[in-house]
């Protein structure tokens, strides 16, 4: 829109302030200002260049272009690599850049290109930073299953390509993925989310203690001497699917009489909610090595050792994040000389 | 319907039954058939349960005629929905009851089960407890077989009881063509398109558990009931990865294999 250039609020906090858009976070302009962050994004918008101008609230320079013609104002547009495909599509030439015709088309145009990076930001550490924050305050809603009792869910998509599927909710309890319960949100893309942020959040805040429900304070894993605080498959034990196991299964019952695994109506799923009594069952690593202890020891011993590295390595990783996150709260601040590496 | 005209009648709400079902909120209910309610075998040991029993039967069967003040009224209609939803309870479970309840269910009266892989399986009410003021009501996924918490809050603050224990299980036994097909497709989390370790071990010793059921049930020559009938073991893994699209190497870009490179490192299996 014209007047979101001219408004005090920049386009991108207005985007995410629109209803529906409460999962999304306002991604930082330092990292879509970062070529590097948008690569391989303009063949994927139409119009890049103008939906990126309008994503930054840059006001296009076409003052004086108003009365070229169309072949100048290409021969303009192919100077500018960038957007030649997005520029040449038909009926989305761009000498009328900013009339009221174009403008829903950029502006549609607008929200794609911010989902896609929206998707990219958000596996970046300030990204997954902010979207912590909003995972603590309840934005993105709990988990409707009644035996994994209120805990905060994530949103996810279930592919990363637009227009396949639209968001959903994955409940790191019971690891499983849930319709959002408001339709409000039947209309955002999954894409803009991404396959990747619900896994990559549960690697990087390994500290949250997952069977927290919502209406309590998000809280780290408790850490007192007597608790367990062993390391399992990279998550701390207690963190496997907490929302799972024995006493978190429906156990179907007529007149208190349980129905019978036989019976044509008896249960089939249970296997869906159960888990281990004894989740270190789950450690396939250390079974293999034990099993195979006496066939080769050389091996064995390796993978012991390899073992115990591995147990001690995402503890060490989540505290050197911690560590850098409090002296440095968002990586993409820093210099652009060093600007693709800190992305990473 | 035709003799809606009557109602003006009477200065209380005539035809309450009609009026409770439709009124906001009581969506999971269905009418209680007259002769139900009529017949004091189906009430027995209610009267102990409600406060102002014979006053909240007469305002729920319409034939209530006290001349009462505001709050001893605003009393008895309360003990008149307890009553009403106690009786609803042991209703649903007759022949009319499950009959209306289906009708209900077929048309999604009590929601879509909210769980993606469900795709929208219609849900059942149910309690968590027989006995009243325990627990709020709770939605059934024949599908998933698991239990999942209304979405709006009026719906919430149902009792439980109302609906009972044995309800939903009941309504399988006797119309067995209802039950859903099961399926093994489920959701795998992932990052950059590698299964995280811990989830995947967790998703291997359930798969086990299920393929230990399914053998089980075809020695007893029973009918496990999964939609992907026989093909065991080869056909998990393709669910597995079911909502795996191969993502072409121009998706992949720079940014995202810098990040894998990254995740990777750390505890990605």
């Amino acid at each position: 829109m014209s007047t979101s250039s001219g408004a005090p609020e920049s386009w991108i906090s207005s985007f995410c302030a629109l209803l529906g858009h409460e999962y999304f976070a306002e991604v930082s302009e330092e990292f879509i200002e970062d070529d590097f962050n948008l690569t391989g994004l303009q063949t994927q918008v139409a119009m890049y260049k103008e939906a990126l101008e309008m994503i930054l609230d840059i006001e296009p320079e076409d003052d004086d272009e108003e009365d070229d013609d169309e072949d100048e104002d290409e021969e303009d547009v192919s100077g500018d690599a960038r957007d030649s495909l997005g520029a040449r599509a038909p009926g989305e030439r761009r000498h009328h850049s900013r009339i009221a015709s174009d403008n829903s088309v950029i502006e549609s145009s607008a929200e794609m290109l911010y989902g896609l990076i929206h998707q990219r930001f958000i596996c970046s550490r300030a990204g997954i930073q902010q979207m912590s924050e909003k995972y603590e305050l309840g934005h993105f809603g709990v988990c409707p299953r009644t035996n994994c009792n209120q805990t905060r869910t994530l949103p996810v998509g279930l592919s990363d390509i637009p227009g396949e599927d639209t968001v959903k909710l994955f409940c790191p309890s019971c690891l499983d993925v849930y319709v959002p319960p408001n339709s409000r949100f039947q209309t955002v893309d999954g894409a803009f989310f991404g396959r990747t942020f619900g896994g990559l959040f549960l690697l990087t805040f390994p500290e949250f203690d997952l069977s927290k429900s919502a209406t309590e304070g998000v809280t780290n894993l408790t850490r007192t001497p007597t608790d367990d605080n062993s390391m399992l498959n990279g998550v701390y034990a207690r963190n496997v699917a907490p929302g799972l196991g024995p006493g978190k299964i429906y156990q179907p019952k007529i007149y208190g009489f349980k129905v019978s695994e036989v019976a044509r109506s008896g249960p089939r799923m249970q296997w869906l909610r159960n888990k281990p009594t004894d989740v270190t069952v789950l450690d396939e690593a250390r079974h293999f090595a034990a099993d195979h202890a006496d066939s080769d020891d050389d091996e064995s011993m390796s993978l012991n050792s390899g073992r115990a590295a591995t147990r001690r390595r995402p503890q060490g990783n989540a505290r050197l994040r911690q560590q850098r996150q409090a002296q440095n709260g968002s990586p993409m601040t820093v210099e652009p000389a060093n600007g693709a590496e800190s992305e990473l | 319907m035709d003799d809606f005209a009557s109602e003006s009648d009477s200065d209380y709400a005539s035809y309450w039954r009609d009026w409770f079902i439709s009124s906001r909120g009581n969506e999971y209910f269905c009418e209680i058939d007259e002769d139900y309610l009529t017949d004091r075998f189906n009430l027995t040991g209610l009267n102990t349960e409600v406060q102002y029993y014979q006053y909240a039967l007469d305002l729920v069967t319409d034939v209530f005629d006290l001349d009462c003040d505001d709050e001893m009224r605003e009393t008895i209609e309360k003990s008149a929905r307890h009553l009403y939803g106690l009786v609803h309870a042991r209703y649903i479970v007759t022949t009319r009851g499950l009959a209306k309840m289906l009708e209900k269910y077929k048309k999604g009266d009590f929601g879509k089960c909210p769980r993606v892989m469900c795709h929208s399986h219609p849900l059942l009410p149910m309690g968590l407890s027989d006995v009243p003021s325990t627990k709020p009501v709770k939605l059934y996924c024949a599908r998933c077989e698991d239990i999942y918490n209304p979405k709006s809050s009026r719906h919430a603050a149902i009792d439980g009881a109302y609906f009972g224990t044995s309800f939903h299980n009941i309504i399988f036994q006797v119309y067995p063509a209802l039950i859903p097909a099961k399926s093994a497709e489920r959701y795998v989390p992932r990052v950059y398109g590698f299964k995280l370790h811990h989830a995947a071990a967790l998703v291997r010793w359930q798969n086990t558990q299920r393929d230990d059921m399914r053998r089980r049930l075809r020695k007893m020559d029973v009918e496990s009931g999964f939609k992907d009938g026989d093909g065991e073991g080869e056909g998990d893994e393709d669910d597995e990865v079911e909502d795996d699209e191969e993502l072409g190497p121009d998706d992949f870009d720079a940014a995202e294999v810098g990040a894998i490179a990254q995740a990777t490192a750390g505890t990605v299996a």
